[in-house]
């Protein structure tokens, strides 16, 4: 009756026997905690509040938090993790009303833009021309680009991804099935029918289901957009009706339905994580940062048994997004320059190597920075997928991923401010519709019935 | 004195109802069968809160194990994790938010409950049913200006707003226990406190609280179960430095994969001074979850 | 305690000295203000500002859309389809809840209303899923409980032979509905076991002595004198589980799709996801004056339930 099955969802694999599995298990504790123990109230003691995404390697930055204390003895870092939808509202409705909660907060791409236009966040090129040795020509150009408003950067990056295709080399191989170096959404729909075995606990393959424009529409919009359809035609038409836009989704929720993990409909990325390192699923489509995690052998079950090609494409030359998880400082801040302090800290060349040598080389926060791609120990470990990485991320431009020039700026989001909740809404009808709960078309339907709302606002203020 | 059965169980007023619906034959096999049965469906309703108890004694490895596992070796690691990762903090901000609310929650519902049933004037019931119409509007018609507000003001994550609207939260509740328990007073005592010229104050202090203290005690016991348990302020308007335990069980629950041993533990401690509580004063809970009308 | 009646005293001689013509009433009146004045501020004012919102049109996130317009977003509720669909999966999960809770409060409470063996434990084993921090009891069925791969119901349903089960998503109302039943089961169990206990035994022993059988007893005396206890339990649990937001934000986050969502968590969801502050706030408002309207006749209800207890 006690016996544990080879295929249990976490098999046993004890964090806390390496140093660094110690490291990582504190971490783990650390971070989830919120780090409430190190309030020791010094007067002279400035404190600020971080509000993080909880993904690993914001933990990593956590775990790491003593040693720009050690560094930085005035000031004291409180951080705030949530997962990604959660950490989201809360970072907007706090920076949106001047909550003044916070003093550094996560934010990406999609934000940066408007925050910074409606004044809601510093302009970090002054601090970044103040503080020497911060290299911000670095910074990989299309990132920099992204997070710039009038020339001028309004967040820094912390990491950078774009989006790929890994596979399990001992499945496959097993199989006899060899993957395509560009496979296309069909080839990858065959390849998952066969390698699916439920009897063993494996699903062909593993991808986002949970509701969130941040979570199943990332992935999701990308293969919209490579079937040659998409949010918004080049005259803001809502186009999630559209034959091709449909036959994407159609195949997403088929192929996740059919061959795809358990409980799809309320999977995100962290359970794909989970599942992919468990060696429980055989194809993942999904962030490129994902290498820290499953490359990484104290984490991973699967650590260096994995090949990486791009996003699986149809109408287009490439399908990957473009995504940064970037740190700002609300205008609203009371503790700016020690706020800088810290987020220099996080961002800089020398956080990379602190990272690489207390936590492994495998769990640098890839994407940002060019200069990481040339550190020795990092090209080392990341043979598999440097490459693909870089490549992803610079073919992540519009140009390769639309079949038409869109309206907006944006490849895996429209970055309208009513993005946020036109995604969060029509991810719900979707996330249904790979629950069984409705179809595909109904659910298109009535996210169509939401784009033409936001649509109509939209060209409305457009028009003003 | 019917209400003393809610008493534990060894009370012999109910030995002569339990025997009601005897027959001589096969009473004493149907009387066993019949604990046997209402044991099993007491073991299956508390069957989650057991798993969860055994889950935090247990190594990740173990607790998320497909079959379960029944047999392991007890550890005390994801205790010791928690405790030193400085949940401290969290719980002595629950505990100041549950504390406080509730001493201010009696200080004011008890002089209320007081006039609106010991001596009172027209309009108590609409009175009343003010007090109550509050407790049924959806709170989160009111968390955006709340919102709003707060961070107007500058007091998000601050445990003053806490306690203001959990004090808030739990008033109305307070309002209708005390007056049950005040309408128990019987009316020739404070007349003939009154008739000796006793001052207000010295009735109150002398006659009707001492009559009351159950009472009062009842109402706490739920104060202090509400607020400890409220989770929906607590997520919306903090984040570090008036954070609350179910919040840090919500930080818990999204760590990288699942640490669900851990996440057992944190729930056990989180839960405990409530259930505690709760088991201790069974008799006083009826009583205050049915605002004071069952006695 | 002395400080409480310190307070309430010296604000009654304030009063009093301020008003000598209307003395006594003011007397009698004052211990009440401060409670009633904290209740007015501390809830009437945010929903006065709520309706405020309401007919505004601001999205947090566009600073420039903050105007006036009227009764647009409640002509928007009307029209929004999801909106009726969590307004009616707001009752029921609210009708479910109670009823489902009220029965299995019945069976439990007459099962525990004789003596036996462990009675105590018994009934403190059962009230615990009630005392239990609402968030926990969502993470404990959630995961431990609902868990596609480990958890405990699917090892459960799996020795049966019945194939596991991604319950949150397939049976997502479900599954919030099972964990609040077992929540608010206890809550109705104990008021249903006060009324057992507090049936006057001389009419049972006449029952008994005029030869009714235990049915009949139980059909024409309990259950009349039950009536009650059960009308409180159903509207105090009413009250409660229509607020339901814990459960829902952490077993389903309202999905998938909005398949789970209820009223406070689409509220929610609008306000702190969509950001769209209008609308929230006239869902908020039309939420609150039906809950005014359903409470009204409620709550006529609890009073004669309230009223005849003090009889």
């Amino acid at each position: 009756m006690h016996i544990t099955s080879p295929h249990s969802a976490r098999p046993p694999e004890p964090r806390g026997r390496t140093p660094r599995a110690r490291a990582g298990a504190a971490l783990a504790a650390v971070a989830t905690l919120g780090l409430a123990g190190c309030g020791s109230a010094d007067a002279s003691e400035e404190e600020i509040v971080v509000a993080i995404v909880a993904n690993p390697q914001m933990q990593d930055a956590i775990s790491l938090q003593e040693k720009f204390e050690e560094e930085h003895p005035d000031i004291n870092v409180r951080f705030v993790s949530l997962p990604e939808n959660e950490a989201r509202a809360k970072i907007t409705a706090s920076v949106a009303t001047g909550g003044g909660e916070f003093d550094v907060v996560m934010i990406s791409n999609y934000e940066t833009p408007s925050w910074a236009e409606n004044g809601w966040i510093e302009n970090l090129q002054p601090y970044i021309d103040q503080t020497e040795g911060y290299d911000d020509d670095d910074f990989i150009s299309s990132i920099k680009s992204a997070l710039s408003y009038e020339g001028d950067m309004h967040s820094v990056p912390f990491y950078g991804e774009s989006s790929f295709l890994v596979y399990n080399k001992e499945m496959f191989e097993e199989a006899g099935i060899t993957m395509p170096e560009q496979p296309s959404w069909t080839e990858i729909q065959d390849i998952a029918a066969r390698l699916d075995d439920p009897a063993n606990d494996v699903s062909g393959i593993c991808l986002r289901g949970l509701a969130g424009w941040g979570e199943v529409m990332a992935p999701l919009t990308t293969v919209m957009n490579t079937y040659g359809g998409g949010w918004f035609d080049e005259d803001w038409n809502p186009t999630l009706t559209s034959p091709e836009t449909t036959r994407a989704v159609t195949d997403y929720v088929n192929l996740v339905q059919e061959h795809g993990q358990a409980g799809p409909a309320t999977s995100g990325y962290g359970d794909c994580i989970t599942l992919y390192s468990q060696g429980q699923t055989a194809m993942w489509y999904d962030a490129t940062a994902m290498v820290s995690t499953i490359e990484d052998p104290s984490s991973s079950n699967v650590a260096g048994q994995n090949g990486y090609v791009p996003a699986p494409t149809m109408e287009t030359d490439a399908a990957g997004w473009l995504y940064t998880w970037s740190l700002a400082i609300p205008s609203t801040s009371e503790h700016k320059d020690a706020a800088w302090e810290f987020v220099s800290w996080m961002t800089d060349k020398d956080y990379i190597q602190l990272v690489g040598e207390e936590v492994g080389w495998e769990r640098v926060p890839p994407g940002s920075r060019y200069s990481t791609y040339e550190i020795p120990e990092y090209a080392e470990v990341s043979e598999a997928y440097a490459e693909p990485t870089l490549t992803a991320m610079n073919n992540a431009t519009q140009e390769n991923t639309f079949t038409y020039p869109p309206p907006f700026e944006g490849i895996q989001f429209v970055a309208i401010p009513e993005f946020q909740d036109l995604g969060t809404r029509v991810g719900q009808q979707i996330s249904a519709a790979i629950a069984g709960q409705v179809t595909v078309e109904e659910a298109l339907e009535q996210s169509q019935a939401y784009a033409e709302d936001v649509a109509a606002v939209y060209q409305r203020q457009d028009g003003e | 004195m019917t209400t003393d059965t809610l008493a534990p169980p060894a009370n012999p007023t109910d030995t002569d109802r339990t025997t009601r619906p005897a027959r001589p034959g096969g009473r004493r096999a149907r009387s066993a069968a019949l604990t046997a049965f209402t044991w099993l469906v007491a073991l299956v309703f508390f069957m989650p809160v057991l798993w969860m108890v055994l889950s935090s004694f247990k190594q990740e490895a173990d607790a998320a194990s497909n079959p379960p596992k029944f047999f392991f070796t007890p550890t005390l690691d994801q205790y010791a994790a928690i405790l030193n990762a400085g949940t401290g903090e969290y719980f002595l901000n629950s505990a100041i938010a549950t504390v406080v609310s509730t001493l201010i929650v009696l200080v004011l519902a008890v002089p209320a409950a007081y006039a609106v049933s010991i001596r009172p004037v027209g309009k108590t019931q609409d009175v009343l049913f003010f007090f109550i119409s509050t407790r049924m509007l959806p709170v989160v018609a009111v968390i955006v200006p709340i919102y709003v507000v707060a961070g107007r003001i500058g007091v998000l994550d601050n445990i003053g707003t806490l306690i203001f609207l959990y004090t808030a939260m739990n008033l109305p509740l307070a309002v209708w226990m005390m007056r049950s328990f005040f309408q128990e007073v019987p009316k020739e005592v404070l007349e003939a406190a009154q008739m000796d010229g006793a001052s207000l104050m010295t009735t109150m202090r002398t006659i009707l609280l001492p009559m009351v203290a159950p009472g009062v005690a009842a109402t706490a016991l739920l104060c202090v179960i509400f607020s400890w348990n409220e989770f929906f302020f607590a997520l919306n308007l903090t984040a570090v430095n008036a954070a609350t335990v179910p919040v840090m069980l919500v930080s818990t629950m999204t760590s990288e994969g699942l640490f669900l041993a851990q996440l057992s533990a944190a729930s056990v401690l989180a839960s405990l001074p409530v259930v505690i509580a709760g088991w201790i004063a069974q008799k006083q809970l009826v009583r205050g979850l049915s605002m004071g009308a069952i006695k | 305690m002395s400080t409480t009646v310190n307070t309430s005293t010296s604000a009654t001689r304030s009063a009093a000295a301020a008003q000598h013509a209307r003395k006594d009433v003011w007397l009698r009146r004052a211990p009440l203000l401060p409670a009633l004045i904290f209740t007015i501020i501390a809830t009437q004012i945010p929903f006065l500002i709520t309706i405020w919102y309401s007919l505004r049109s601001w999205n947090l996130l566009n600073p420039d859309s903050d105007v006036f317009v009227g009764f647009r977003n409640y002509i928007g509720i009307f029209t929004d389809s999801t909106f009726r669909q969590v307004a009616m999966n707001s009752v029921l999960y609210t009708l479910g809840c109670v009823l489902l809770a009220m029965l299995l409060g019945i069976g439990l409470a007459l099962l525990l209303d004789r003596k036996f063996i462990g009675q105590g434990v018994v009934r403190t084993m059962l009230i615990t899923p009630f005392l239990i921090m609402p968030v926990v009891s969502a993470i404990l069925w959630s995961i431990s409980m609902f868990n596609p791969s480990y958890g405990l119901v699917n090892w459960i349903i799996g020795l049966v032979g019945i194939s596991p089960i991604a319950w949150t998503s397939q049976f997502p109302f479900l599954s919030v509905l099972i964990a609040l039943v077992w929540q608010w089961t206890p809550f109705m169990m104990l008021l249903v076991l006060a009324g057992l206990q507090s049936q006057p035994k001389d009419v049972l022993e006449a029952a008994q002595m005029d030869g009714a059988s235990a049915l009949h007893t139980f059909f024409y005396i309990t259950i009349p004198h039950l009536r009650r206890y059960i009308e409180l339990g159903v509207l105090l649990g009413a009250i409660y589980v229509v607020n339901t937001f814990d459960q829902i934000y952490l077993m389903t986050a309202g999905g998938p799709g909005t398949q789970s969502a209820n009223l406070p968590y689409y509220i929610y969801q609008r306000a702190f996801l969509g950001f769209d502050i209008g609308q929230a706030a006239a869902m908020g408002v039309v939420v609150v004056i039906a809950t005014i309207v359903i409470a009204t006749v409620a709550l006529r209800l609890i009073f004669k339930s309230f009223m005849s207890t003090e009889q």
